[in-house]
């Protein structure tokens, strides 16, 4: 959560404010939660002034700055890219800052936590057990060369065609959009939520990866995607166009496939030969020594 | 069983039921195209027509799959519903436990009543 310090508002959602001359007003309902003075959530309006190409986020700044200083969410990169600010945004889980209010195409925005998860403050969702069941599919890549993945010497190979398998389920930044709008996670605690099986889908998938057979004590027994109805909300809301209902069914495919023995296991791929007879230019400095 | 196993068997009694209850269809429903299964003509549920299916090992045999594949298509899908209710572990143990017992049992019955409805068949 940023601080929320007076003048912490970023120059340049003033400047949008000031010097577009449509400005409209809007009404937000906001969610309100605070665990240590609240029994229960509770609903809150304000209006605010908005303008051409204002998003939901810059509207909580404003928010913020003027008439609620206690109000919390998360929030970072302004761009769509972090993950942090997702939110039920007039019915539907978004990104506040990749959501125009103009584009909600209403007088009324209203803005709560992600459900599906408890809430920490206000607009805060708890996401530990979404980031708890990630690291369960163990989302990363394994392979027995252990040594060459701690101090790379060169590069795995991989083709253009083999970087297509994954690369749509590596677009996710955890945002959690995708486990608010699925139905199955909002009452199947059981269920590990489309956001987890997406990512195992997506190093399953990584020609250089060899973790299918690890990833399975997981993914075959009750956490796994088989109670994916199979609604297709998650990909819906996904702001990075990710598909973790695609991601899914990929999944269910493989482990069947691999339960009757068909999957075909292919090795991971290997390291790209050092290339010889290469020589740095001269004007190109060493790169820094490693730090981690 | 994991649920890898049940989902595997889940699509596969799927895909038999489309096949034989595609086939009972037809015997039942288009056999004024087919013309294959009721040898004595008329309906498909005449007295001769009935009697000479059931002499056919082919339809008992047909019939068993046929009810083994739905019994489990069908217990499965509501044991995925039960589990969606939130049941604990020992809740879910319980339902595994009934459902196994009573597919198994119905499958005993149905199974023996096509076998018994054969040798009647034969007999008469």
């Amino acid at each position: 959560m940023p601080p929320a310090l007076p003048g912490a508002r970023p120059d340049f959602i003033q400047d949008i404010a000031m010097t577009n001359g449509n400005s409209e007003h809007v009404t937000y309902r906001v969610k309100h939660f605070d665990p240590d003075r609240d029994q229960a959530p509770r609903w809150q309006e304000y209006r605010i002034a908005s303008s051409a190409g204002m998003t939901v986020l810059e509207g909580l700044w404003q928010l913020k700055e003027t008439q609620a200083p206690g109000l919390a969410w998360r929030a970072s990169c302004r761009m769509g890219v972090c993950g942090s600010c997702g939110m039920w945004i007039n019915g539907k889980a978004r990104l506040a800052c990749n959501t125009q209010i103009a584009e909600l195409e209403s007088s009324f925005v209203t803005v709560a936590p992600l459900p599906n998860f408890d809430i920490v403050r206000d607009l805060v969702p708890d996401l530990t057990p979404m980031f708890d069941a990630h690291t369960v599919v163990l989302p990363f890549l394994i392979r027995s060369d252990r040594a060459e993945q701690e101090s790379p010497t060169v590069e795995y190979h991989q083709s253009r065609e083999e970087l297509e398998r994954y690369l749509q389920f590596s677009y996710c930044i955890k945002c959690g959009c995708c486990m608010a709008a699925c139905p199955t996670f909002a009452t199947d605690a059981l269920y590990s939520g489309p956001m987890p099986l997406t990512q195992a889908q997506r190093y399953n998938s990584d020609s250089r990866d060899d973790g299918f057979g690890q990833r399975k004590t997981v993914l075959a027994g009750t956490a796994g995607p088989w109670r994916c109805h199979y609604a297709g909300e998650c990909s819906r809301v996904c702001p990075k166009g990710v598909d973790p209902a695609k991601a899914i069914q990929l999944m269910k495919r493989e482990l069947v496939l691999d339960f009757l023995r068909l999957r075909r296991h292919s090795r991971p791929t290997d390291l790209v030969e050092k290339p010889e007879g290469i020589k740095r230019r001269p004007d190109i400095p060493e790169a820094p020594a490693r730090t981690v | 069983m994991r649920d890898q196993s049940l989902w595997t068997w889940h699509v596969i009694a799927g895909v038999v039921i489309l096949v034989f209850l595609g086939l009972h269809m037809g015997v039942m429903h288009l056999d004024a195209l087919l013309g294959l299964f009721n040898p004595e003509g008329g309906h498909p549920i005449d007295w001769g027509n009935v009697l000479a299916r059931m002499k056919s090992g082919f339809f008992t045999v047909t019939y068993v799959v046929l009810l083994g594949a739905a019994l489990f298509h069908g217990l499965y899908g509501l044991r995925n519903i039960v589990y969606e209710l939130g049941p604990g572990a020992g809740l879910r143990s319980a339902v595994n436990a009934v459902l196994w017992i009573a597919g198994l049992a119905l499958f005993a019955i149905g199974s023996w009543a096509a076998w018994a409805a054969s040798r009647l068949a034969t007999t008469l």
